[in-house]
């Protein structure tokens, strides 16, 4: 199908129109309302999402659904993929709206700019789900990158804050200039910015060796480097625990599950769109570099994780180790390998938001974030503590909760490849994982609060909140449609 | 339907236990007792109507559950299934009834994991395909964790997280090994991870399952993952620690129940499926081909000497536990009539025996509140009844005719001894020492002259005697009249020794 102009276009880009007029009107919103009130913005922007995800759905399902449609002459996808990543994020979107509502970390006053820059980020992040040209990649990272480092920094009163911010800057400035550069060689050997045509040419080039696999594969590296940050996957990942630990718990809680799935978008679309078909990969060889990196995440994050106290940066490593745990699914493009990823990209969305989502709550009962706070939960709050028990054995990956189902997934799909002492290592980080996530559950609830044996309420809605990432996180594994939603979105993946 | 109504009754009396009031305690014991009679009174009938004349597997349901990768729904049960089932049923009520006032904080969690662990041990022992199994495997974990690291001992937190390690560690091994199976059974879309059809493709002459160098591989996948559930030495260390800290009847599910979830993994899936990895541990060339035999041995002894050196009531028989499983391994590494069926027997009666063991050293706890044995003595004049039913208890413990101990030991060793000799005359070294031990505790405990301290310790009481005098009387059936149990798994051990000739 031949790609739409840009006035075609428009009608099919309307879940992306409506994220800049909402973000607008959060905005404008702001200005009017009294201090202190800002609730009312935060419940436009929610409403914002609730729009954006019925335009997600009716542009899917009555334009999208023949097949792949191609917008803005090339620029941007629309298919079942992307489809998939925007539904995902709207929910991370919604549901960091929902814990900011509820935190008292954040400074009332700022609460505008604050939600008006959710919606900004989340409109980058459709577009790096969707993007199909490298001039479109770059930008749409980049979007998602100044906006997550004004966001990082937003407890502007708190040092750690302000550092975060400082060292998420840094870090990603380097990465997006290396990732930058690698851009410029592919486009320099393939004349192109399209992900089909830069396969196609490469394909050819190799054959008739006009281009080195060498050069391919220095690109490669190089772009990984701007993926890779975005994932936070070995070596690009130190910006992450500090950044987490430094940024208020509900962007903690939208980094380290939007981003890494718009980053994981774009690395599926760019690699299995670009490099996915099978006379590249046997001519340019990249698959144990990425086994390699898939490793060392993982582990670096699981034995960074074992001494924390903190539970934030605790979780901060947990997550790095989930990426290297998905990378493991891309590591040789295969379907499967994608349909894992995009499964564990939906359990991880709940369990990991969900964790995020109680530690909000302690921050806010207990005023820290530390293991030490949590301890005697079980029977200060036993609920809250049951559901916290069960998103952390779901991370580690134990059944019946939906980690396992993820995990398994995973690693039936690196197994498939003949990749034994990759998932080897993916299992006994997931007996690594255990220890730490044990000792949250052993504070809540082997140990004793103490004296202070006062019951911590919740409220109603609190509760209904919590069950809304409680109970996929048991049921998302048993659900037969899950499975076959990840096959679906991965089935248009290739290019023409 | 009615194994699965059987599973998920005691999941059922969770929720209800969950939506009790946490108060009302007497009425959340009631419930739990209910919803785990109403297993036993199903076990009970699945155990008269169960068809002893053929191997296959009765109560068949087979429904598709994850259909992109073809994994089923499937349970079923066969002669060694309904026997454990039969015991898992039977110490779930006993176990309720023997935390009835021990329990002092959380009530209402610790039956809600029970029920929950009796689930997962119940599915565990009847699911037909490999999937499910692994999930019912792991779901014991979980309840256990809680179990030992909230009621627990002193040390409870180190035990817990330990148990909880090690077994974590087997099973992901398990899970490689599974998933490798799963992708070597077919062209994909026709893989399966259905344990008959497994079964039946392994032993088929050049399927990839059939390969030997293939089956050695997953053959030690899953030998990992069971052998730190039996325990098998070297990874037994976990279990005098669970043992010690978990509460009385949380020890008496893990002596009784989740040690047989690993010897029955091992029949199911290592003995079963792998029939050539089998042969190679135990009929193989040189080294390997005695090993498995060898690690039965190991354990027999290792476990009988450690028992003979410890000095708490608990760990001691914790460690006489280690030893009894050894004579599981080493019958099953026989590979012959007498030897499985002695295995099997063995696993019914050990969890018989250690059950009341562990029930036992529970009781005096709660009076005398340590387990020190030398603390102890002359508690045969104080406490008669309690010393007629320990008495008991240790004789078919270890090994006295008559009593069903030793039936499964002597078949168990009698089958080995057509393969192994020089093992199995070694190994009757752990019946003498296990004689020693447990006479000598005997002797500590119960004869002598009175500790003043213990001047007036009250006798066992009728709520103790209720969860004893079933497994008592077992011992004593089993004892006379092991045929009664033998009966039920006769066909299916023809079977799979059938299974295990076919290279």
């Amino acid at each position: 199908m031949q790609p739409l102009s840009n006035i075609e276009s428009l009608l099919y880009f309307s879940p992306e129109i409506l994220l800049v007029i909402f973000a607008a009107a959060v905005v404008l919103l702001d200005l009017v309302v009294k201090d202190g009130e800002s609730s009312a913005v935060a419940h436009l922007s929610l409403a914002g999402c609730i729009c954006v995800f019925a335009a997600v759905l009716i542009t899917h399902f009555s334009f999208g659904d023949e097949g792949p449609i191609s917008l803005f002459l090339g620029m941007v996808r629309l298919d079942v993929f992307s489809s998939f990543f925007k539904v995902l994020l709207l929910l991370a979107t919604a549901a960091t709206i929902l814990f900011s509502l509820r935190s008292d970390e954040l400074d009332a006053r700022l609460k505008g700019e604050y939600y008006a820059l959710l919606l900004a980020i989340t409109l980058g992040m459709f577009l790096m789900a969707s993007s199909t040209n490298l001039l479109m990649i770059f930008i749409s990272l980049e979007t998602v990158s100044l906006t997550s480092y004004i966001l990082a920094g937003f407890l502007t009163h708190s040092p750690r804050s302000s550092e975060a911010a400082f060292k998420y800057i840094t870090y990603g400035a380097v990465a997006s200039g290396t990732m930058l550069f690698g851009l410029s060689l592919l486009f320099g050997m393939t004349g192109s910015g399209d992900l089909g045509q830069i396969s196609v040419r490469l394909t050819e080039f190799l054959a008739s060796g006009d281009i080195t696999p060498l050069a391919v594969l220095i690109a490669i590296t190089f772009i990984l480097a701007g993926v890779g940050y975005k994932i936070a996957s070995v070596p690009f990942h130190m910006w992450s625990p500090d950044v987490y630990e430094g940024a208020p718990i509900p962007i903690t809680a939208f980094l380290s599950v939007a981003s890494k799935s718009a980053g994981f978008a774009l690395f599926i679309r760019f690699f299995y769109a670009g490099f996915g078909n099978a006379e590249l990969m046997q001519a340019v060889d990249w698959t144990l570099m990425l086994a390699i990196v898939s490793a060392l995440t993982m582990t670096v994050g699981n034995l960074a994780a074992l001494p924390q106290q903190n539970v934030k940066r605790l979780l901060a490593y947990s997550s790095i180790a989930h990426g290297g745990y998905l990378l493991m699914g891309g590591v040789l493009l295969t379907s499967e390998g994608i349909g894992a990823i995009l499964f564990y990209l939906v359990v991880y969305l709940f369990m990991n938001l969900g964790a995020f989502y109680v530690v909000v709550l302690i921050a806010n009962e207990e005023g820290t974030e530390m293991i030490a706070g949590y301890r005697g939960l079980a029977s200060r709050a036993p609920l809250v503590a049951w559901a916290m028990a069960i998103f952390l054995f779901s991370l580690t990956g134990i059944p019946p909760f939906a980690g396992f189902f993820g995990k398994w997934l995973l690693f039936a799909a690196v197994l498939e490849q003949g990749y034994y002492w990759l998932a080897l290592v993916g299992l006994l980080n997931s007996v690594v994982s255990l220890y730490y996530y044990a000792r949250i559950v052993k504070a809540m609830f082997l140990e004793d609060a103490g004296e202070e044996t006062t019951q911590v309420s919740f409220s109603t809605g609190t509760f209904a909140l919590l069950s809304v990432f409680v109970i996929p996180t048991i049921l998302i594994g048993f659900l037969n449609i899950f499975y076959t939603f990840s096959n679906i979105s991965v089935s248009v993946m290739p290019m023409q | 339907m009615l194994l699965s109504l059987m599973i998920f009754i005691p999941l059922l009396g969770m929720i209800a236990v969950l939506l009790l009031p946490r108060e009302s305690e007497e009425l959340i014991k009631r419930v739990t007792l209910l919803f785990t009679l109403i297993p036993l009174a199903l076990a009970v009938a699945l155990f008269i109507s169960y068809d002893r004349s053929t191997a296959g597997t009765q109560y068949v349901v087979n429904v598709p559950w994850i259909q992109a990768f073809n994994i089923q729904y499937h349970i079923g049960i066969d002669g060694l299934s309904v026997t454990l089932l039969l015991l898992t049923a039977l110490l779930g009520p006993i176990c309720v009834i023997a935390s009835w006032r021990n329990i002092e904080k959380g009530i209402k969690a610790y039956m809600a994991l029970f029920l929950l662990l009796e689930t997962g041990m119940l599915g565990f022992f009847v699911a037909l395909d490999l999937f499910l199994f692994y999930v019912f495997f792991e779901l014991t974990l979980l309840p256990m964790y809680f179990l030992i690291g909230i009621w627990g001992g002193p040390r409870r937190e180190y035990a817990a997280i330990k148990f909880f390690l090690y077994t974590l560690f087997g099973s992901v091994l398990m899970l490689v090994a599974m998933i490798a199976v799963y992708l070597n059974s077919g062209a994909p879309g026709a893989r399966t991870f259905d344990i008959p059809t497994l079964i039946t493709l392994a032993s088929t002459e050049g399927h990839a399952l059939h390969n030997l160098n293939f089956q050695i591989w997953v053959f030690l996948g899953f030998f990992v993952g069971f052998a730190v559930k039996v325990p098998i030495f070297p990874f037994h260390t976990w279990l005098p620690d669970a043992h010690v800290e978990a509460p009385t009847a949380i020890s008496v599910i893990l002596a009784g129940i989740l040690l047989k979830m690993g010897t029955y993994g091992l029949v199911r899936v290592n003995m079963a499926m792998f029939p050539q990895g089998l042969d190679f541990f135990c009929n193989g060339m040189g080294f390997w081909g005695n090993s498995l035999a060898l690690l039965g041995f190991i354990n027999i002894v290792y476990g009988s000497f450690c028992a003979l050196a410890q000095t708490d009531f608990k760990k001691l028989v914790a460690y006489s536990s280690i030893g009894h499983m050894g004579f599981v391994i080493l019958g099953l590494s026989a590979r012959n009539d007498s030897g499985i069926t002695g295995a099997i027997l063995q696993m019914f009666n050990h969890g018989v025996i250690s059950a009341m063991l562990f029930l036992l050293v529970g009781v005096l706890y709660d009076r005398a509140h340590h387990r020190e044995i030398n603390g102890f003595g002359g508690l045969g004049t104080k406490m008669p009844v309690y010393t007629g039913i320990t008495t008991l208890a240790f004789m078919a413990s270890l090994g006295l005719p008559g009593l069903s101990g030793f039936v499964g030991e002597a078949l168990s060793l009698l089958g080995a001894y057509d393969k192994f000799k020089l093992l199995t005359i070694l190994s009757t070294i752990g019946i003498v020492v296990g004689a020693a031990y447990f006479l000598w505790t005997l002797q500590r405990v119960f004869l002598g002259t009175l500790n003043p301290k213990y001047e007036d310790l009250p006798e066992i009481n009728g709520r103790e005697i209720l969860t004893l005098v079933p497994l008592g009387i077992l011992t004593i059936v089993l004892g006379v009249w092991p045929n009664f149990a033998i009966d039920m798994f006769r066909e299916s051990v023809t079977s799979l020794i059938g299974v295990l000739q076919v290279n």
